[in-house]
């Protein structure tokens, strides 16, 4: 194993090196950096042209100069020198800093829509998989295929069209026209037929009922005002508490397990009550103490399930502690909408909340809810179209995944020996289905960090993509360029090592040759 | 692909069927009369070429091609008085009015526009297809059938090909070949340049095929028959080995239609004067509240012709796969749905090798049963 890893890496570092040379060849070649100089009119022309000569060493020919550069890089690697020259861009400052700044803007970028994208696809591939050939099934198909033949700077305009200029003016008097709420509470209660089954009354009584709450709750937000000073309050949270507690146990464990199942509906009134008592010191958290109560939810969730006891311990704290967590997440969506007002009404938003470009509104003054709000609104319509198109990679493979899995002799013995269908789909299916799916997951985390370049242009976002395309383009500048190549390659290989260490890991059938 | 999937497509081969595996419907035929009967009774894939064959027609027709008039009375690169501010005159099928997709900014004829933007796309997906396969399959065939050192070098160069940008390729591209060459012939450089950067998957995908495929008996056979290895690779394997080939190719060719758009997009891709549907897009995202045609059309055709080409790849890979015992879904419903699940994990592969924009990123085609991990299940 350990041989294999070393040979993988050495291997992993020729292949950089070489893949390194040409790029650095290419950028080269891919323009004139003076370019921009010789052009202009300035009367000190030449010694423009000289003090970049000198800062980007252009005298010295590419292949040469690849090496110096390639000098100045490798130090990054020697450990506890903490000198890492990688060159300074066109504009003086050290790639370093820029590749750290923009390493931070896309991380910010991809982490939602890439956990988001994992989620929801494979919930909707495995649930899509379970009812092959249905009619759910043909509709996510092909808006999986649909999503996944969209241009995503088309989504990107239609999103800032739509979701962005629309939702701003929509917010202005936030009141669903008639129309808009029957044509909305028709197409709910479509989705809500899709996803049923039975027989055809079953449905249509689906349908009634998915239209009407859809139709009564657009009816109620408008009349109340909601989107302008949103909120759940406490019997909101009470009653989507309780439906996460039920829906976590029955996921988990099964309703017929009481003790997890009244574990995990106790953790609902523990976390109301813990949100009206800390409510005080809430105004001025940071960050690091939400991920301390984060953690302390989780804690007093397995501590519930422990004391709860039952023949299975681990099951009644597992589903209490994932029905903490979403009953905090729920306390903190509702913290957030509380803030929603005083951020709606900022001098820097003007009513206008859901922006367009960028990551976030220069000068914002606030507390951490609602610097957060801001990112919030920023980073929602680039997190949409970066959903939208990788959700498809995700749906289709785990559906794949998880056919095949059922067909499977050992699912045929599970269900023979009189296990309840659930067990049979979520412990003996579905955790072997993700299998493969960790070597996608590690494949897209590694390629996104490289930056979405599209995206990133799009949203007007300082990301790896755009730091390497504002590089490249118009006028070629060899030290970011590489500098980002250097991280995207590095990434790349590296991910592709963690995917097929993390395969053999997870399936005792593959084995590493050594 | 080829590694740690359980579902090397090792099943194949019409040799795998035995006389009492053959479904009824389709003992008698020969492997192409079956691929083909399953295509056509593959109703989302037979429509998709129709629409497909529709959009290229027109696309190449109304403007005409080469030299060649079309019908339409307007070119891409005509100017025209704007009429009622370039709104769209499209009222029906038999009533297009003088512009159907309107006018942009300076009175050019959007609907010639757009038709030149489709052919650009086809035309860069097609060599794209031509390229990027021809060279896929050839190191892939040479890599999976000598093994060896051809198999170590031909595999490092793809490792280090796959980490290399695409955008600076087109940048270099557009600085060599964009001064020298126009209209359709940078297209045509454009798509060769792409093909030669974008085969990569695919030839981890032929390797792994041939991998498995040299070790059959019919190669022994042939190789004491004294046929020579080209020979035996592209008479004997490459045949068998066409359905994942074809297969990927027709994906590779709908991943191309969105990096041909993309790189428009970022302005590395097709060069003013001369238009595609990303670039026109690009031009255009700015006016979209105040001629909101001007994007929608492109975009369209864009969906269009993407979605056509990913629903045909997907009835290829079902009239391929012998292990899909039936091509009608309703039926397969009823009958059971062994073997479906091979085709979709393709599927899904295929479409996890897309990568966004320019960025190396290796698709799950990466593993490497050479020194990868190896199934031993």
């Amino acid at each position: 194993m350990v041989t294999y890893i070393i040979r993988r890496l050495v291997t992993a570092v020729l292949i950089l090196l070489g893949a390194s040379f040409v790029v650095y060849q290419l950028t080269a070649a891919a323009g004139d950096p003076l370019e921009d100089l010789r052009a202009s009119n300035a009367p000190n022309k030449d010694q423009l042209i000289a003090q970049r000569v000198a800062l980007l060493d252009l005298g010295t020919p590419p292949p040469l100069r690849y090496f110096k550069w390639l000098g100045g890089a490798a130090q990054c690697v020697v450990p506890f020198v903490g000198k890492c020259d990688l060159g300074l861009a066109i504009n003086g400052e050290p790639v370093a800093d820029a590749l750290g700044r923009a390493m931070g803007q896309t991380i910010l970028l991809i982490t939602a829509a890439t956990v988001l994208a994992i989620v929801i696809g494979i919930a909707l591939g495995i649930i899509t998989a379970l009812r092959q050939y249905s009619t759910l099934d043909y509709s996510v198909t092909f808006m999986a295929f649909l999503f996944f033949s969209l241009p995503i700077f088309w989504i990107a305009v239609l999103l800032k069209e739509f979701g962005a200029i629309g939702f701003n003016d929509f917010l202005r008097n936030p009141v669903f026209s008639p129309t808009s709420v029957i044509i909305t509470a028709i197409c709910m209660g479509i989705v809500v037929v899709l996803f049923m089954s039975g027989s055809v009354v079953r449905r249509l009584i689906g349908f009634a009922i998915g239209a009407a709450v859809t139709a009564g709750l657009m009816v109620a937000l408008s009349a109340t005002g909601w989107f302008r000073a949103p909120g759940l309050g406490p019997i909101l949270i009470l009653v989507f508490g309780l439906g996460v507690a039920y829906l976590i146990t029955q996921l988990t464990a099964g309703i017929k397990n009481r003790k997890a199942l009244y574990s995990s509906l106790i953790m609902v009134p523990i976390g109301l009550i813990a949100y009206y008592v800390l409510n005080p010191m809430f105004s001025n958290i940071t960050g690091w103490g939400v991920l301390g109560l984060a953690v302390v939810t989780i804690l007093v969730g397995c501590a519930v399930g422990y004391f709860m006891g039952g023949f299975d311990r681990g099951q009644s704290m597992r589903a209490a502690s994932l029905t903490a967590f979403f009953v905090a997440g729920l306390v903190l969506l509702d913290r957030f909408m509380v803030e929603w007002p005083n951020y709606f009404s900022n001098g820097r938003i003007r009513g206008r909340p859901i922006a367009t470009i960028g990551s976030s509104t220069p000068n914002l003054e606030g507390n951490w809810w609602i610097h957060n709000l801001d990112n919030f609104t920023h980073l929602l319509l680039p997190t949409i179209a970066l959903l939208l198109v990788s959700l498809a990679s995700y749906s289709r493979y785990s559906r794949a995944s998880m056919l095949e899995i059922m067909q499977m002799d050992y699912i045929r013995t599970a269900r023979a020996k009189g296990l309840p269908e659930r067990t049979v789909v979520m412990r003996h299916a579905f955790r072997n289905a993700l299998i493969p799916l960790a070597t996608l997951v590690a494949f897209d985390i590694g390629g996104l960090i490289g930056g979405a370049v599209i995206t990133e242009r799009v949203f007007a976002f300082t990301g790896m993509g755009n730091l390497f395309v504002a590089s490249l383009l118009p006028i070629p500048d060899p030290n970011p360029v590489m500098g980002v190549f250097l991280i995207t390659g590095l990434l790349a290989l590296v991910f592709n090592l963690i995917a097929d260490l993390a395969y053999s890991v997870l399936d005792p059938r593959v084995r590493v040759k050594a | 692909m080829t590694t740690p999937n359980p579902t090397t497509p090792s099943g194949q081969l019409p040799e795998d069927l035995e006389a009492d595996a053959v479904p009824e419907e389709v003992r008698g035929l020969s492997q192409n009369a079956i691929v083909r009967k399953r295509f056509i009774g593959n109703t989302p894939a037979v429509v998709s070429i129709v629409v497909f064959v529709l959009i290229a027609l027109m696309a190449f027709t109304s403007i005409g091609f080469l030299g060649i008039p079309g019908w339409w009375h307007y070119g891409y690169e005509d100017f025209s008085t704007q009429i009622n501010g370039g709104h769209p005159t499209f009222m029906n099928l038999f009533n297009w009015g003088d512009h159907p997709f309107g006018q942009d900014r300076i009175g050019r004829d959007y609907f010639a526009m757009t038709m030149r933007g489709t052919q650009q796309s086809i035309i860069i997906m097609f060599v794209i297809g031509a390229v990027g396969g021809f060279l896929g399959v050839v190191v892939g065939a040479l890599s999976g059938y000598f093994r060896g050192w051809i198999e170590a070098v031909l595999m490092r160069i793809v490792d280090i090909i796959i980490i290399i940008p695409l955008l600076i390729l087109a940048a270099v591209l557009g600085r060599i070949a964009g001064a020298h060459v126009s209209g359709n012939m940078a297209t045509i450089t454009l798509g060769a340049f792409i093909g030669v950067i974008i085969w990569t998957g695919l030839s981890r995908l032929v390797r792994g095929e041939f991998l498995s495929l040299r070790e059959r008996e019919f190669v022994d056979a042939a190789h004491i028959a004294g046929a020579s290895n080209t020979r035996i690779m592209f008479k004997h394997i490459l045949p068998n080995a066409v359905g994942v080939i074809i297969v990927n190719v027709t994906l590779l060719m709908s991943s191309a239609i969105l990096l041909e758009t993309a790189l428009s997009f970022l302005g590395l891709g097709v060069r003013p004067p001369d238009v595609s549907l990303g670039s026109l897009i690009s031009d255009n995202q700015e006016a979209f509240s105040t001629r909101p045609w001007l994007f929608w059309f492109p975009g369209l055709f864009i969906v269009a012709i993407c979605l056509s080409i990913n629903f045909i790849g997907d009835g290829l890979r079902d009239a391929f796969d012998p292990r899909q015992k039936k091509f009608n879904s309703k039926k397969a419903k009823d009958r059971g749905i062994h073997g479906s699940a091979v085709k979709d994990s393709a599927s899904a592969a295929a479409i996890a090798e897309r990568t966004e924009g320019g960025s190396a990123q290796p698709g799950p085609g990466s593993g490497d049963p050479g020194d990868g991990p190896s199934h031993r299940a």
